[in-house]
């Protein structure tokens, strides 16, 4: 079992200079309570991984603003300014991994592979340096798994065993990213007495939940 | 009908019935619009749903129900819902019959340019570069120039998309379909002649011996 945190002694958890997966896309399922957490404390030097860095003043973007990011993997950072903006002055490093791609290389993280192949890619920027490996006649992308120290997840349900569910799009990245970080945080709406999930419902399961952020008062 | 319309109302006539469909943001995302009546085509949004519809009335909306822009979508009866690894599992799987997607350029290969521009735009690929090397159609919808530079060009030079060869170009001007052999001229506009095309398209295109005018059923 585990006992719900504030989402600031969860952020207390969070060193500077870690790497972070997040939950989110345009800031939907994203774990915006942990963000604000991390710009309260002052957090600096983090690595985030996700799909976009969403907007200015929202999810991730709230880190962005704040200064307590140095580098960012994502496939998309068109729809915050301060992102490129930051990138331009030097203050970011930022590194594009075409959506599907970024997936796959998170779950073969997750999932104990040593990279995916994917034909994404062939032919453009994203396959320089990359090795190109032929199967069957066909070219594929070697590209790498992706870990992190943390996964910061959001959640719809959780039980105090850690399982959680997702709602419609707010799922996105956060199933898979719950697989590839050394410790899992997860920020639900609701927390639930265990059972009341049940079991086939259940989409991330609690075993790999290190933490639990207490519900929105 | 203004050029975005003809555009969006010619790649609906691509559609079939039952076929899965991803529309990219933009121009692409208004052929929804126009789906020929009595088809069912269920449409992707690559952040987690296939079978989406309009935004709901004010006050109706769900924070967890958005299209991969942040806005707020409705579900359609028999819609799902799935995370980030499953929806492009559908796109590269070969299991997403067609997407839509906006140009840049359109090379004489058919190799499309859509997701940045070198020292100017660097808005990331997202999910368009496993689109392009996924879909079992790709459609191309755009103008056919921008500030009077034709976008269907000899050789791209701005960075590709993909290697793939994309199967449609529709555009305001003509509807142009890229083969081994080059850019084939299918279709012309309303009251645009074969001549008018060819002298507003950098790059050469093969030009049957009738090209037809499109035709939109009881509109023109």
């Amino acid at each position: 079992m585990r006992k719900a945190m504030t989402a600031r002694e969860a952020a207390a958890l969070i060193p500077d200079g870690a790497s972070i997966l997040f939950g989110g896309f345009m800031g939907v399922g994203t774990p915006t309570r942990l963000f604000d957490a991390l710009v309260a404390r002052g957090a600096r030097g983090l690595t985030v991984i996700g799909n976009d860095t969403a907007r200015p003043g929202r999810g991730v973007g709230r880190l962005i603003d704040a200064g307590c990011v140095t580098r960012v993997v994502a496939s998309h950072i068109g729809t915050n300014p301060v992102t490129q903006q930051k990138m331009i002055a030097g203050e970011l490093e930022v590194e594009l991994v075409p959506q599907g791609t970024l997936a796959e290389r998170i779950r073969a993280g997750g999932a104990g592979l040593g990279g995916v192949l994917t034909p994404t890619g062939l032919g453009t920027v994203v396959a320089e340096g990359k090795q190109v490996v032929t199967v069957d006649g066909r070219d594929f992308l070697l590209e790498r798994p992706i870990r992190a120290d943390f996964a910061l997840l959001h959640a719809f349900e959780a039980d105090y065993y850690g399982n959680l569910t997702y709602r419609l799009t707010a799922a996105n990245f956060n199933p898979v990213i719950a697989f590839a970080a050394d410790c899992v945080i997860a920020e639900p709406d609701e927390i639930v007495p265990v059972g009341v999930i049940p079991p086939d419902a259940v989409r991330t399961p609690g075993v790999l939940v290190d933490h639990l952020v207490e519900r929105p008062r | 009908m203004d050029a975005k319309e003809l555009i969006a109302r010619r790649v609906a006539q691509e559609l079939r019935d039952g076929m899965l469909v991803n529309l990219g943001i933009g121009l692409p995302t208004t052929v929804s619009r126009y789906v020929p009546a009595g088809m069912l085509i269920a449409f992707q949004s690559e952040n987690g749903i296939v079978g989406f519809g309009a935004a709901p009335p004010d006050g109706m909306e769900d924070p967890n129900l958005t299209d991969a822009g942040g806005g707020y979508i409705s579900a359609l009866p028999g819609a799902f819902a799935f995370d980030s690894a499953v929806s492009f599992m559908l796109i590269r799987g070969g299991h997403l019959d067609m997407t839509v997607l906006g140009g840049l350029q359109v090379d004489a290969k058919g190799r499309l340019a859509n997701w940045m521009v070198p020292g100017k735009l660097v808005p990331g690929m997202g999910g368009a570069m496993d689109l392009v090397a996924g879909a079992r159609r790709v459609v191309v919808a755009m103008q056919h120039a921008a500030k009077g530079e034709s976008k269907i060009v000899p050789a791209l030079t701005l960075p590709p998309t993909a290697a793939r060869r994309v199967d449609l170009i529709v555009t305001d001007l003509a509807v142009i379909a890229p083969t081994e052999a080059g850019l084939e001229l299918r279709e012309r506009a309303p009251g645009v002649s074969v001549e008018e095309v060819v002298a507003a398209t950098a790059a050469p295109l093969i030009v049957p011996p009738e090209v037809p005018a499109m035709r939109f059923a009881g509109i023109m």
